[in-house]
């Protein structure tokens, strides 16, 4: 008999190995389609009208000169009249056209009468926002930081953050809606196919039975995808209006303006330490804005916690787009607001980083080992005991070279998951669940994970993702897909495996519990070579296949990873430009399934990373309330010759391995931002508060410029 | 003339990439060609006489095309597709909304990303900043016409080995751009191909997959001809 714990290192087949994604051709040949991609006979063209005000009353809402338009086939308002908008961008009516230009056209010839009421849509403080503008967020303490901090030695002040950042993602936010009487099908750029038909049949009062939703590739979510959004239902209102089928995806303004955003998040930080570099105390008020509604309390001080400490937060409510999941949520704002006022008291003390960090690894708490080791690898792999040189001391010249670090964390786990597994009379497999491939290499791990329980490679296993027609699987976020689904197809593989078994066991003479499936067999455990090959052992079948489920069990899964990052920079004084010249990342995430994809995780957690320290920024104008820049020209992403080197080693075996699956997602992209700024900080000598570290910051902040340049 | 884009200098978000200068069979640069383009189609109508040449070899020269459809043959991947379209279509609508061709991804949909990358005679434009009418008379080549169905060419290939993909949005803009380049650069560098794929993003992250990629291609291609 065959049972649900990963195998031992020695007997593993497929674990651990690199593979090349099962999705990868499809893919690099242009032949996948996604939601953007799926043309449907008769298909209209859908387009919203947004508001072009960022806090308005809704006077009246005209629509009759678009409906005559040339090629317009359907109109549904999306927004009560008397109601306000509270943002640039929140859509007011959606309608539906032969062509896209048509439906651009139309766009344009409806009438909103707007009553404007006052907006802020600027990144303020609290305090210049102004009572109206403000909600209280969580206050804590724990111990006594004011006494604590009266027995410091050294003492640091500062202001630190991150402004905001949209998602970006490159297919924009849509569908594609289609009838046949009263059932929908939607194909949707989804994180939850499952999870937005549930919502489809709410929005539309129709039976979740009725609601079929396909998401067969996406083009990034980041976490701004769980929802149907106001434009799911809307699009299918147009779709049920013209008896047609109808895609409406989002413009790239209108994407960048709502349909993502991370929150900023700013602190006033007070902190002391021991001269001998012993943390003990933490003080820090907090505030940031995702929108209208507020937004999360910051994990702050965010892993390395001082003993004695008292946090408070507010949230500032602006007329921006509103706040959405981003990958790791709070987490890189957070590291940054912690890291760098760590990296300030290390260098007040002054202390090299790394020893003050080794110093104080107690403070991280139960992970404080695996921190440790991965501190030091993540030193040697760049060379930090050589090349760190403490702030102030750089050569002559205009471009300066720096060191910084950073540590962080992520939970992971496994969401809900559902799998069925069939084997088929001929040997083929399939496993289905409801859940989809991000692009993190969904569909690969689940092919893994079969192949492995049945001794057989990937490419034997079929794999039916994407579709709210297969088991119910959880959303796609959290890093929380690999261990939902890993779990669920390991369980379903193994009990359809046994029922194999205990078929095949008569005719080789055994017990089903002395059996096993391996190199493409299925043979005696202790004696191989009474085996049949595994089609052999399915023909035994006769004409019925085995139909086996499993549920994500949390036995074979865990949470709670770490990871040290290290980054080295240029800086050149006289244009403030901040090249990254190398990041090597370690991480730990339990059980590393494929090596290939897993590291291709970490290199591109590096590279948004890169982007988000260095680059991105919502810019917001006061005047008008409007979005700068809802565009990629000015709303600017890393390309290839801005990452620089980077390195990454997975911390696994002993220790690590029989954590079982822990997601990888989010853990790598948290520390960039906090240990860019550190180098640039070691490079010039002084701190630049906030990210993204533009060339006007960075000058800013050699001319002696103090305050968080936005607050 | 230095005029391909693939020569001229990229570094995405620290210099935004400019509008490239590519000048196709007829000498019409795209940069006069967008100018013209931009001030007639706000106003309504296509009259720019550069485009006249390109949309019909035997128009009278002040013969306005559209704002209505108008009949244009396209040149894909070595089939001829007969259209009727307006003129503000762009190539990239063209293929995706009108021949269900949509290995070229609209992305930001004015030149900047490279999600919509395609090969007119060989060279690497951005279609969403191409009109489909301006097309005519060019051998076009999508990512689907690098390879039958169900085979990858050697760049793809690539692509898949390296794993230069995740979401894979980018991808098929970035397949064609590594395609493009290499038949100009069959033996880049590291730095080279670095500098040369300055007009394509990525937000999931793969530039180190594709770096590899296009090295790895660039061997594959030069060892096949030797």
């Amino acid at each position: 008999m065959a049972d649900y714990h990963w195998p031992p290192a020695d007997k593993r087949f497929l674990i651990g190995k690199s593979f090349t994604r099962l999705d990868g051709p499809a893919k690099s040949s242009g032949r996948a389609k996604y939601a953007y991609d799926i043309n449907r006979p008769g298909m209209l063209y859908g387009r919203m009208v947004f508001s072009p005000h960022a806090h308005a009353k809704i006077k009246s809402i005209d629509t009759a000169a678009a409906e005559k338009m040339p090629g317009v086939r359907a109109v549904v308002v999306m927004f009560e009249p008397g109601k306000e908008v509270l943002w640039a961008g929140q859509e007011i009516v959606a309608l539906a056209a032969d062509t896209e230009d048509q439906a651009r056209d139309a766009a344009r010839a409806v009438k909103v009468d707007y009553e404007v009421l006052p907006h802020l849509v600027s990144d303020l403080t609290p305090e210049k926002a102004g009572a109206g503008r403000t909600s209280a967020g969580s206050e804590a303490k724990e111990g006594d930081p004011d006494a604590a901090m009266a027995t410091a030695d050294v003492k640091i002040e500062g202001t630190y953050g991150a402004g905001i950042i949209t998602h970006c993602c490159l297919e924009a936010h849509g569908q594609v809606t289609e009838w046949e009487a009263d059932k929908l099908t939607m194909w949707a750029s989804s994180q939850n196919v499952t999870g937005i038909a549930g919502e489809m049949s709410k929005a539309l009062s129709i039976p979740a039975s009725n609601v079929r939703t396909i998401t067969q590739y996406m083009g990034g979510g980041f976490g701004s995808k769980f929802g149907a959004d106001p434009w799911g239902p809307a699009c299918a209102n147009l779709s049920k209006k013209a008896g047609r089928p109808v895609k409406m995806m989002l413009e790239r303004d209108q994407e960048l303006m709502e349909a993502g955003a991370r929150p900023s998040i700013y602190a006033k930080v007070r902190l002391g330490a021991k001269k001998d570099g012993t943390l003990v105390a933490w003080d820090s008020e907090s505030w940031g804005t995702s929108g209208p509604q507020g937004g999360g309390n910051p994990p702050i001080p965010y892993v390395m916690r001082a003993p004695n400490r008292r946090t408070k937060h507010t949230a500032v409510l602006t007329n921006t787009g509103p706040g959405r999941a981003w990958r790791a949520p709070n987490h890189p704002q957070s590291c940054v607001i912690t890291m760098c006022a760590l990296d300030d008291l290390a260098a007040a003390i002054p202390m090299d980083p790394l020893d003050f960090f080794l110093k104080n690894i107690e403070f991280t708490g139960e992970r404080g080992k695996s921190y440790h080791e991965e501190l030091l690898k993540a030193a040697d792999m760049i060379d930090w005991k050589k090349k760190w040189r403490p702030r102030g001391t750089q050569d002559s010249g205009p471009v300066k070279r720096g060191l910084g670090l950073s540590i962080h964390t992520w939970g992971g786990g496994g969401h809900q998951s559902n799998a069925t597994c069939t084997i088929h009379p001929d040997g083929s497999v399939e496993i289905n669940i409801g859940s989809q491939d991000l692009g993190t290499g969904t569909r690969t791990i689940i092919a893994l994970v079969a192949g492995e329980t049945f001794g057989l490679p990937l490419s034997a296993i079929t794999v039916n993702i994407g579709d709210s027609r297969y088991p119910a699987s959880g959303a796609s976020g959290g890093s929380t897909t690999v261990g939902g689904v890993s779990a669920s197809t390991r369980r379903a593989a193994t009990n359809a495996l046994n029922e194999l078994l205990a078929k095949v066991a008569p005719y080789l003479d055994a017990k089903p519990d002395d059996l096993e499936a391996a190199e493409g067999t299925v043979r005696v455990a202790q004696d191989p070579g009474r085996a049949m090959t595994w089609n052999q052992a399915c023909a035994k079948l006769g004409a019925t296949p085995i139909a086996a489920a499993g549920q994500r069990s949390l036995d074979l899964i865990s949470s709670g990873v770490g990871g040290a990052q290290m980054a080295e920079v240029t800086v050149d004084t006289e244009t403030g430009i901040v090249r990254i010249e190398e990041i090597v990342a370690v991480q730990d995430c339990g059980l590393v399934l494929n090596t290939k994809t897993a590291e291709s995780q970490v290199f591109g957690a590096l590279i948004m990373g890169v982007t988000y320290a260095l680059y991105e920024e919502k810019l917001m104008d006061e005047q008008t309330g409007l979005c700068l820049n809802p565009d990629m020209e000015f709303y600017k992403l890393a390309g290839l010759a801005d990452i620089g080197k980077f390195r990454v080693h997975m911390m696994t075996g002993p220790g690590y391995d029989e954590r079982g699956v822990i997601g990888l997602g989010e853990p790598p992209v948290v520390s960039p931002g906090a240990a860019i700024s550190n180098a640039v900080a070691n490079a010039i000598g002084v701190r630049v508060p906030t990210i993204p570290i533009t060339p006007a910051k960075v000058l800013a902040a050699l001319e002696g410029a103090s305050g968080t340049g936005r607050a | 003339m230095n005029d391909e884009r693939d020569d001229r200098p990229l570094g995405g978000s620290s210099s935004p990439p400019e509008t490239e200068e590519l000048e196709d069979a007829k000498g019409l640069s795209r940069r006069s060609f967008l100018k013209g383009a931009g001030i007639t189609v706000s106003a309504g109508v296509i009259a720019a006489e550069g485009l006249l040449e390109t949309a019909s070899a035997t128009a009278a020269e002040t013969k306005v095309a559209g704002p209505g459809p108008v009949a244009i043959t396209l040149k894909i991947n070595g089939k001829e597709h007969s259209l009727e379209l307006e003129p503000r279509v762009t190539l990239l609508d063209a293929l995706r909304d009108r021949l269900d061709i949509t290995g070229a991804k609209k992305v930001c949909d004015r030149g900047t990303c490279g999600a919509c990358t395609v090969m007119m005679d060989g060279k690497a434009v951005y279609s969403c900043s191409v009109l489909a009418i301006a097309a005519q008379n060019s051998e076009i080549t999508t990512i689907e016409g690098l390879a039958a169905e169900g085979q990858l060419s050697p760049v793809s290939d690539a692509f898949v080995e390296h794993d230069a993909q995740q979401c894979g949005f980018c991808t098929p803009g970035f397949v064609m751009a590594v395609t493009a380049y290499l038949k100009q650069h069959p033996n880049p560098t590291y730095e080279e191909v670095t500098h040369g794929l300055g007009g394509n993003l990525c937000r999931c992250g793969t530039y180190m997959g594709v770096r590899e990629a296009a090295l790895d291609a660039a061997k594959r291609l030069s060892g096949g001809r030797a």
